[in-house]
């Protein structure tokens, strides 16, 4: 597994520093003045607590769905005092990806975690079928329909009408086809099911 | 892991790297300039991939060459002789309908491979091949449609894609071309011997042509030189040149 030196630049330093199983790695919890943190501890919330933070990290690319709906982040844990969170990319290429790890990197650091690795998993690939049905339903809303295993929309975002048809298998973002309704007539983006 | 072996392994992933690296480039450079909207689209979107399982190829590439490269050195730092892409990719644009036979010649390829790359004994093959094999699915359907549509369409799009076809045919059978590092990996189960895939490429590729009303040239000719690195064509350095331009004259720079 590659560990942290992800593509766009991403580094997580803390992840190369060995975990030193007690306390004393510097600038740790108290260092930052957290509240309910005494001086030299270690700042370490439940990793339902962190699901709770991540499920508010927004998607770049679609803000409407968060990072939990897309269905990207697979595990949350600790090695020793290290959180490690493992994320999947959607498409191999997809610019979003630097940005998510930023991200996520970003809000659970304005959370006081300190010592976070982020590792990046490509095996089980990413499915649509990892996305939770509020993800579908805010999709939807949002003007994007959601993945359906049939391989297209199933009906128009906008209208509702069934009488849709595929104008390119690409979209604005890789994660996206372009469609349109015949009934009507508006283009619309469609998520791939894959 | 045996030095030999090791560096058996490096060649197969740069193979591997160097194709998805250099036509990813080629695609790229159609960015802005594609018939219609959708097409710019599909083709930036292609290259996107295509560059992003770059960075999983060549990453590990960079760790098996041992050292502290990085996937960027590996693209941006060597020169024509070092590359292992095979020459198709390498071949400059030309029209629309003959970037687009490219890509189907090269997705088909890679249609047949990516599954079998997915039963590799390293598993780090495995995984770079399951996550490229799904987005390789959408590039064929697409690549094959799009063959279809032009060479079965107006005569003039039919005439381009049966020049588009006649002329890179020759480049086809370097794919198949087995050698020292093939024979290396069939036999540490990493990746199938390519020559093995053939009866199997020509089923799909005669299946699309006949579709597309196009004629697959007799001869089974095959230039050669690209994935051991003998003989690139002249239009590689001067891809490189664009490519690793910023590097060269600014090296290490990044953002």
């Amino acid at each position: 597994m590659a560990a942290t030196r992800l593509s766009g630049g991403v580094v997580v330093n803390d992840a190369q520093r060995p975990t030193e199983g007690g306390g004393e790695a510097p600038s740790r919890g108290g260092g930052r003045g957290l509240p309910g943190v005494p001086p030299g501890e270690t700042f370490r919330p439940s990793t339902d607590t962190v699901w709770t933070w991540l499920n508010a990290v927004p998607d770049p690319e679609i803000p409407v769905i968060s990072l939990t709906d897309l269905g990207i982040i697979r595990d949350v844990v600790y090695e020793g005092d290290t959180l490690i969170v493992t994320v999947t990319p959607t498409y191999s290429g997809c610019p979003a990806t630097s940005i998510i790890n930023l991200d996520i990197e970003t809000a659970l650091r304005g959370h006081g975690v300190e010592n976070l690795e982020l590792r990046r998993q490509l095996s089980p690939a990413w499915t649509t079928d990892w996305m939770t049905q509020s993800g579908r339903d805010k999709l939807e809303a949002y003007g994007i329909a959601p993945p359906q295993p049939a391989g297209g929309p199933d009906k128009c975002p906008h209208c509702g009408s069934q009488a849709v048809e595929k104008m390119s298998q690409f979209g604005s973002t890789p994660c996206k086809a372009q469609w349109r309704c015949t009934a009507c007539l508006e283009p619309f983006d469609y998520f791939k099911c894959i | 892991m045996a030095a030999s072996d090791k560096d058996m392994l490096a060649q197969f992933l740069l193979r591997m790297g160097d194709n998805s690296l250099i036509l990813g480039h080629r695609v790229s450079e159609w960015c802005g300039h594609a018939p219609v909207l959708e097409e710019d689209i599909a083709l930036a979107n292609t290259a996107l991939d295509l560059i992003g399982q770059t960075q999983f190829w060549l990453g590990y590439a960079a760790e098996v060459m041992d050292g502290d490269k990085t996937a960027d050195d590996v693209a941006f730092l060597r020169d024509v002789w070092d590359f292992r892409n095979i020459l198709l990719v390498e071949l400059p644009n030309g029209d629309f309908g003959q970037t687009l036979m490219r890509q189907f010649l090269f997705d088909a390829y890679q249609s047949i491979l990516l599954p079998r790359l997915m039963k590799s004994s390293d598993p780090r093959v495995s995984e770079i091949a399951e996550k490229a094999s799904k987005e390789c699915a959408y590039h064929v359907e697409r690549s094959a449609d799009t063959v279809v549509g032009l060479g079965d369409g107006t005569e003039e799009s039919h005439t381009r894609m049966q020049a588009a076809l006649d002329r890179l045919w020759p480049y086809v059978g370097e794919m198949f071309a087995s050698d020292e590092v093939d024979a290396a990996m069939a036999a540490a189960g990493i990746a199938p011997d390519p020559a093995s895939l053939r009866a199997e490429y020509d089923a799909l590729v005669g299946k699309v042509m006949a579709e597309a009303t196009l004629t697959i040239p007799q001869s089974d000719f095959a230039h050669k030189g690209g994935r051991n690195g003998a003989t690139h064509t002249e239009h590689l350095g001067h891809l490189l040149t664009q490519m690793q331009w910023l590097q060269r004259a600014y090296p290490g720079a990044s953002w």
